[in-house]
């Protein structure tokens, strides 16, 4: 486990030297998650602390999103001026991002494997 | 209660982990007893119990972020984790990379371009338009690029994080109902639309939905960080 987190950590931390060394507006934890990634390929195998400790952690990630969730609680007066307006704003927008990524995919994907078919 | 237990209980970081960690654990029987049916959500079952309790311990957020924050730092080395489900995909994404980078293109605009339009056809005021401009990227990008352009970055964040629970409710359903059954779909919209909430919950369906969630969660940030700007200035003008 000791080993699992000074990996994370450490990817955590070049990630954000990065991003703020060059004033990028990118969460220093994404780029870890990129440095990672290509560390992973040029190695060619996941070392086995991750391996064993990543899917554990993997599944009670939303866990961590809870703190964020009951800040809406904060966030409230903000929320409810115009609550019905403001809700269906949301839920349209989102739906409407879902809907537009979701088909994009799955043309693009149809027209790869046709192409492919077809020689 | 006496008092000075009261005010240690308000003081001490102890009250919101374990607050946290037990609205999760009721979260999760909540949601297996409902065999994960998406308005059983963890996060938002989850936060809705601990918003309850707070309010009946009269406790303020801001005493119960001084536990709660130790939680919320695990996002960060959660997120450089994502690279491991991602690379066991390594096969899956190098074969569909180009239409992957091309719907995180598509998406990101549109998550921007959706939220504006559908916003000023509300007659929302401005200021309200410009923070909900970037709420399908991650919650640091969003405030960032709503500074940038002049929205509030706390209402921004706000929204974020509805968007992310109404995205993380969903996906799923929606996907299904128009036969779509492709994880890697499923992942690459939810990444998109509703950022580490949605991943969250399709890491519960399946582990490559997840891994394609984070990457197009990760992509999705940076597009909307380039795009939201420049959009936001066209649509507006």
């Amino acid at each position: 486990m000791i080993e699992t987190f000074l990996w994370l950590l450490g990817y955590q931390f070049a990630g954000e030297l990065l991003a703020r060394s060059l004033g990028w507006p990118i969460p220093g934890a994404v780029l870890g998650m990129l440095f990672l990634f290509l560390t992973l390929c040029l190695r060619k195998g996941i070392p086995d602390t991750l391996r064993h400790n990543v899917p554990r952690l993997m599944t009670h990630m939303s866990l961590l999103f809870i703190p964020a969730g009951a800040g809406i609680l904060a966030f409230w007066p903000l929320l409810a001026e115009r609550p019905l307006a403001m809700a269906a704003v949301l839920l349209l927008s989102t739906l409407s991002t879902l809907l537009i990524s979701a088909l994009t995919l799955t043309l693009l994907l149809r027209r790869q494997q046709s192409r492919k078919a077809k020689p | 209660m006496t008092p000075t237990l009261y005010e240690w209980l308000r003081q001490s970081p102890l009250t919101g982990i374990f607050l946290t960690l037990l609205a999760y654990r009721v979260a999760l029987s909540v949601s297996r007893r409902y065999h994960g049916h998406p308005l059983a959500n963890t996060v938002l079952v989850g936060a809705g119990l601990l918003i309850v309790s707070l309010l009946a311990l009269g406790l303020s957020f801001d005493e119960y972020f001084r536990g709660a924050s130790f939680i919320q730092f695990l996002l960060g080395p959660i997120t450089v984790a994502l690279a491991i489900p991602l690379y066991n995909n390594l096969a899956r994404l190098k074969r569909s990379a180009f239409a992957i980078l091309c719907s995180i293109v598509v998406g990101s605009v549109a998550g921007v371009g959706s939220a504006v339009l559908i916003a000023v056809a509300f007659d929302m005021p401005p200021q309200i338009v410009l923070s909900l401009a970037p709420r399908s990227a991650t919650t640091p990008i969003a405030i960032g690029v709503a500074e940038a352009i002049g929205g509030i970055p706390t209402l921004a964040a706000a929204f974020v994080i509805v968007t992310g629970i109404i995205g993380a409710v969903l996906a799923k359903p929606l996907l299904t109902l128009l036969r779509m059954n492709d994880d890697v779909v499923l992942g690459v919209a939810t990444g998109i639309a509703a950022h580490g909430i949605g991943t969250a919950r399709v890491f519960q369906i399946s582990e490559t939905a997840g891994a394609f969630a984070g990457l197009a969660m990760g992509l999705t940030g940076f597009v909307t960080a380039v795009v939201a700007p420049l959009l936001v200035h066209f649509l507006l003008s």
